[in-house]
């Protein structure tokens, strides 16, 4: 284990083992990863099949207007060219169209799978051509005639000007305004007075207004699908390039009009998603309308420059945050106000993470009194998407105000933090927004984040380095990670089936896309059924064969499957140890299981393999007792709360270039607590990963508009993802307090990405702290540092 | 113009044959023609480096190469780059020790481009490591494996260790990972396992 027992439930995790066993707390190498290190991995575009015809998008040149001409007769003429489908042929096609975790009847924009009559967004697919090969697909988009008659677009700027002020000019006419979505909710509280009281008589009042730009998933592999409609088996198959097989078939199902029995949908290796691919969006379904309607073949396979332009964005949004304290720092109240651009279509009803937002900004501290509203507008630019880490703005804009605050007040900023987060001796927790946390450790993480980058040597060294005109700074960021899982979400199965060799076959609703899912639940199911790991095999991403799931999003896998898999696990042996004690003649209270062999405790003579167990579990079933059902299989679906929790604190130490205003990023540190770790090396390189996207976002990466909603970075060459020269390593820590859920694991996985961005930012902020504030933008370009070097930063 | 050209490629060893147009990428020659799907896409403008092959013994973006450019040439994808099948060479097998992938989509493009760069530098500094793998775009593990799976080859080719390593079904045979890492006021302070 590579970690310590520390907090307060540390020794109060129910459960025959503490976490560490043969193989769960190991840091057991990946069985995924002999086929992708040898290229012999299996992603959509290497299965293609090969009479599938390729599509090609005519997308949305402009931003808002009408079409006046469509004419795709010369493209559909086009030798090799099958069809060429306009919105008028697919968009009847569409009889509902909404995502399962947001319900039938939540609020959205009026949804169509190709535009039709006018555009929304740059980027916007208008017609899709099916061709024998990608090739000749976009030579017909050249063939097709389109004239767009451009409008005023309707286009938030990076300043937080939202240009929903601009209600004239409707992104979406049906839906009336362009606000999306308001908090609070109707019927909650629109203000809350003794938060009002507080703000006008605490000793101190802090208000900024942050704003978090556009930054956006970038899965290495993009987006894509190949669907085929067989009328005579009368079934639509699907392979897609996702988080969550069984959306993509409920989804599909619902806009057919089809049933989920006529639809299968499979996944294979997905090369990465960040939450682009945990729904299904309109090109996806076109294709899947296409195959329907063209009964044939269609594949297609999104690339970058759609994936950039139109693959769903994220970030992009202000909050300003407003907190009283008294005169010794310790906060008093906070009050938020969320505003979001959540584009022309989120993928997801009206967009928008402030309701969670709202829950969280909190986060680790005891804040008192507390209210939280929120607006989201609708744009002309591509929909909004979730992002690991979608709500993240809370922790974004808390951390650099609590800087801010103890500077302000004079207070060292880790003091400032240890003043007000909940104590071990508050546990359980309840926060105002009504969550319970149990079993969280802020203070032992801040502590543990502390003493690895060395605080308070640190401190020294840069007043020396000062002296010398160097510019360094350290930052630090702590927070509550919030896991929802709401709905069938929060109640995964896992089914473990072992036939008569004795081996488990493992099924279960997942989606892995790089998180190590194969080897993670293979250590814990192997964990409890006492056999090797190489006699487990993990089962996911096909509908036929997974038990109904949600795939594998908002950091739940640990905390859905692997407890499910634990109680699967235990159940299956409970029956191998019952079918066992038959063939023993002894109690199975009285038999262990260890290394495939079931023995008599303390007579190890006495002894049958688990692959003796399986063969009369099924063929010497009249064995049996009559009341015991023959074969060995078990399942379980577990019932989780709908909010789990981790928490972790980040620290960065930057050093700046007075000359060229770069950013070097000299170490980065963070302490966490997931709880019980499955595997230690996968869990540092899910915070490893998480927190380079952190500093993508804040360094490099920003999708750019022009005034008109043109899209400027559309190729990897202006959207800057950062390397391997630019990033250090990772140094973490770990604190462990098990949850109280089976197997005493916790959230993780979206931690490093939301944390890292306000750890860094208060760095770059304590090292300019000597030429004055650093204004409240991002992202941090070099430009906007020697800005504040030079004394002319624009706040 | 877009008639097809017959070209003829020595792959992985093996010489392979392909009637291709002009126009066709030699990434989408490899992927489509000879059934190599190793070779990864995920840009096809030359900045990710998913689709790094080795022409002739240089490391090139094969999506920036025409399929007809490589006529006659010696190529190497990521499917010829292990010993023997079913083994892994020594890079391969340090991605796995050091969790240097996780959805694996970059890694024939790292797997190829560093096999090139410690052919050229055996004995590469730290910064010489990050600078010679920022030519290509990982977006899962935020390089701390990768740049551990490099020092631990150049460890390993400095100390004569053999390359190739069993590719299924190892568990690692060191103990525990906090045996041996340091602690600071009692807290394990760990780094991936293999690091150095």
């Amino acid at each position: 284990m590579t970690a310590v027992e520390s907090g307060p439930a540390a020794g109060t995790q129910s459960g025959s083992h503490s976490g560490v066993g043969r193989f769960l707390g190991q840091s057991v190498k990946r069985r995924e990863d002999a086929r992708l290190v040898t290229g012999h991995g299996r992603y959509l575009e290497d299965v293609l099949w090969p009479d599938a015809a390729h599509v090609a998008f005519l997308r949305s040149p402009v931003a808002r207007g009408r079409i006046t001409t469509l004419d795709v007769s010369a493209a559909a003429a086009l030798p090799g060219v099958r069809a060429v489908l306009t919105g008028a042929e697919l968009n009847p096609l569409a009889k509902s169209f909404w995502q399962t975790a947001m319900g039938k009847d939540s609020p959205q924009p009026p949804r169509r799978l190709l535009a039709a009559d006018d555009v929304r967004y740059a980027g916007e697919p208008i017609a899709m051509v099916l061709a024998d090969s990608r090739y000749l697909a976009e030579d017909a988009l050249e063939l097709i005639d389109l004239d767009i008659d451009a409008q005023p677009a309707v286009v938030s700027d990076h300043r937080g000007v939202w240009g929903a002020a601009k209600d004239e000019e409707l992104v979406h006419p049906e839906y009336g305004s362009n606000v999306a979505s308001t908090l609070p909710y109707p019927g909650m509280p629109t203000e809350n007075p003794a938060l009002e009281e507080v703000l006008s008589s605490a000793a101190h009042v802090f208000e900024e207004r942050f704003h978090q730009h556009r930054y956006i998933c970038v899965p290495m592999e993009t987006r894509g699908l190949q669907a085929r409609w067989d009328p005579a088996r009368d079934m639509l198959e699907i392979v897609s390039s996702t988080q969550n097989v069984h959306e993509v078939r409920s989804m599909v199902a619902r806009l057919l009009g089809l049933s989920d029995l006529q639809v299968q949908a499979r996944a294979e290796d997905v090369g990465g998603a960040f939450g682009l691919k945990c729904f299904v969006d309109k090109e996806e379904l076109a294709v899947a309308a296409a195959a329907y309607s063209q009964q044939c073949a269609v594949a297609w396979i999104e690339d970058r420059n759609e994936n950039l332009v139109a693959g769903g964005h994220s970030r992009t949004e202000d909050l300003t945050v407003t907190m009283a304290t008294d005169a010794d720092g310790k906060i008093l109240g906070i009050k938020g106000h969320h505003v979001e651009d959540v584009g022309a279509y989120p993928t997801y009803g009206v967009g928008g993470n402030a309701g969670l937002a709202m829950m969280m900004l909190p986060g680790p501290y005891d804040v008192g009194q507390y209210f939280y509203s929120a607006e989201a507008v609708f744009s002309n630019t591509c929909g909004m998407t979730p992002y690991r880490g979608p709500f993240l703005m809370e922790t974004v804009a808390r951390e650099q105000l609590v800087d801010i605050a103890a500077a302000k007040l004079g207070i060292d900023p880790l003091e400032f933090r240890r003043r007000n987060m909940i104590t071990p001796e508050q546990l359980p927790f309840s926060t105002p927004t009504g969550l319970v946390l149990e079993t969280i450790t802020p203070i032992e993480t801040l502590d543990q984040a502390a003493e690895i980058i060395g605080y308070e040597d640190f401190r020294r060294e840069q007043a020396a380095a000062r002296e010398e005109g160097r510019i360094l700074g350290i930052g630090f960021a702590s927070y509550i990670e919030g896991s929802p899982a709401f709905g069938a979400a929060g109640a995964e199965q896992v089914t473990v089936r072992m036939d008569m060799a004795g081996k488990a076959l493992v099924f279960m609703g997942s989606g892995s896309h790089g998180q190590s899912v194969e080897t993670t639940m293979a250590q814990v199911v192997a964990e409890e059924l006492g056999i090797d790991i190489d006699d487990v095999r993990i089962i996911q991403g096909d509908t036929t064969s997974a038990p109904y799931g949600t795939g594998t999003a908002g950091s739940r896998t640990a905390t859905t499957f692997g407890g499910a898999a634990r109680i699967a696990g235990q159940k299956l042996k409970e029956k191998i140890l019952a079918v066992a004690a038959v063939a023993l003649e002894a109690s199975p209270d009285d038999l262990e299981v260890s290394d495939g062999v079931v023995s008599v405790k303390g007579t190890p003579g006495a002894a049958v393999t688990i692959e003796q167990v399986a063969a009369m579990a099924y063929a010497g079933h009249t064995m049996l007792p009559p009341e015991m059902e023959p074969g060995l299989e078990a399942k379980h679906r577990i019932r989780n709360p709908p909010l789990m929790f981790s928490n972790a604190c980040h620290a960065a130490i930057v050093e700046i270039d007075r000359d060229t205003g770069a950013v070097d990023i000299k170490r980065y540190v963070v302490s966490e607590d997931c709880g019980n770790m499955i595997n230690p090396m996968v869990v540092e390189g899910q915070i490893t990963g998480g927190v380079v996207q952190g500093i993508g976002g804040v360094f490099y990466e920003h999708f750019v508009y022009d005034g008109d909603g043109n899209p400027l970075t559309t190729t990897f060459l202006d959207y800057l993802l950062p390397t391997a020269a630019d990033v250090p390593d990772i140094e973490i820590g770990h604190v462990v307090t098990p949850s109280n859920t089976p197997g005493g694991f916790k959230p993780m996985g979206e931690g490093g990405a939301i944390c890292s961005p306000p750890a860094l930012i208060n760095a770059v902020r304590d090292a300019l702290a000597p030429f004055g504030g650093l204004p409240n933008v991002q992202p941090l370009t070099p430009e906007v540092v020697l800005d504040v070097i030079d004394g002319t930063a624009a706040v | 113009m877009t008639d097809p050209h017959p070209i003829t490629m020595t792959v992985n060893g093996q010489e392979r044959s392909a009637i291709v147009e002009p126009r066709k990428t030699l990434a989408d020659v490899l992927r489509e023609d000879m059934r190599l799907t190793g070779t990864h896409l995920a840009c096809e403008h030359g900045v990710c480096g998913a689709c790094t092959v080795l022409l002739d013994g240089e490391a090139v973006r094969s999506c920036l190469v025409f399929g007809v450019q490589a006529d006659g040439a010696e190529v190497t994808t990521v499917e010829g780059i292990a010993p023997a099948p079913g083994e892994l060479s020594d890079v391969q097998a340090a991605f796995r020790d050091c969790h240097g992938l996780q959805c694996g989509f970059c890694t024939p493009g790292f797997v190829v481009s560093i096999h090139a760069f410690l052919e050229k530098n055996p004995s590469p500094s730290e910064e010489e490591i990050r600078s010679g793998l920022s030519g290509n775009l990982c977006r899962c593990t935020g390089y701390t494996g990768i740049v551990n799976a490099v020092r631990q080859v150049v460890r390993e080719r400095a100390g004569g260790a053999p390359a190739g390593s069993p590719p299924n079904g190892e568990q690692p045979t060191e103990g525990p990972p906090t045996q041996g890492v340091p602690t600071i006021a009692g807290h394990a302070v760990t780094t991936l396992p293999s690091a150095p």
